[in-house]
């Protein structure tokens, strides 16, 4: 399978069990939407350094963009890239949280240190809830 | 450019979400043996998937950029580092958001959460 049907595939499933499996419903949570906003913006960052510089580097045949150049960096947007990172990235990433939350969701419910819960932060924090 | 390049972008990772620990008390790595129940098997799955992605060519490390510590089936010791270190500031982040909103995460018994937002939780463990 290319990278584009393996992430494709990855998101399905992460989804699939946290909807019907783990029922942990992340995907249906505004604290999980919030999270991955911010995850998804340093995933951004971070991964356009290792794809910018070309720490990692990518075959055209298996991504909707073109092979990594050899010499400089690949598009920073186009080309099947955001960030200089192949959009399969933004799945592969997407999947990688997710089953990590679903999972820390599920143990907590099992009772496994479910408390102490997070917070309060130690410095007031912008639309902190009471 | 180094063979600590992509190290030092895992360091960025490391510091950019450890100090929600401290400052918005997220107790993640408090609650260590739930952290590493969550992230052993993330690892698993997205080591084995990096195996399978090295081994059909979808994508290859600079040699000049990565650590040079590689184990069998090409995985660079900084794409293991990866796995442990992005899934922990995934979790870092939600339980940021957490701390901060009190929003529903759905670990919280039946009872304790009102209009998505928890309220109280008599089984609360106090630290």
């Amino acid at each position: 399978m290319s990278y584009t049907q393996l992430a494709v595939l990855g998101v399905v499933a992460v989804v699939v069990l946290d909807l019907w499996v783990f029922r942990t419903r992340l995907v249906r949570r505004r604290a999980f939407w919030t999270a991955y906003a911010i995850v998804v913006f340093f995933q951004l960052v971070t991964n356009g350094l290792l794809t910018g510089f070309g720490i990692v580097r990518y075959d055209g045949d298996q991504i909707i963009g073109s092979s990594s150049p050899v010499e400089g960096p690949p598009p920073f947007l186009g080309d099947g890239r955001i960030a200089f990172a192949p959009v399969e990235d933004l799945l592969f990433g997407f999947a990688m949280v997710v089953l990590t939350l679903v999972l820390w969701v599920w143990w907590g419910r099992r009772g496994v240190q479910r408390t102490p819960y997070s917070g309060p932060p130690r410095v007031r924090m912008p639309g902190q809830a009471e | 450019m180094s063979q600590l390049s992509y190290v030092a972008v895992l360091v960025f990772v490391l510091l950019g979400s450890g100090w929600l620990e401290v400052v918005l008390r997220t107790r993640v790595y408090a609650r260590w043996r739930r952290l590493l129940l969550s992230v052993v098997p993330v690892m698993a799955v997205f080591i084995v998937w990096d195996l399978y992605a090295i081994a059909s060519g979808h994508w290859d490390f600079d040699p000049e950029r990565t650590t040079g510590v590689v184990f069998p089936g090409g995985l660079p010791l900084d794409e293991v580092l990866f796995f442990a270190i992005v899934p922990v500031a995934g979790v870092l982040t939600l339980e940021a958001v957490r701390s901060v909103k009190r929003w529903e995460i759905g670990d919280e018994p039946p009872g304790s959460v009102q209009d998505g937002v928890r309220t109280e939780d008599p089984d609360e463990e106090r630290p």
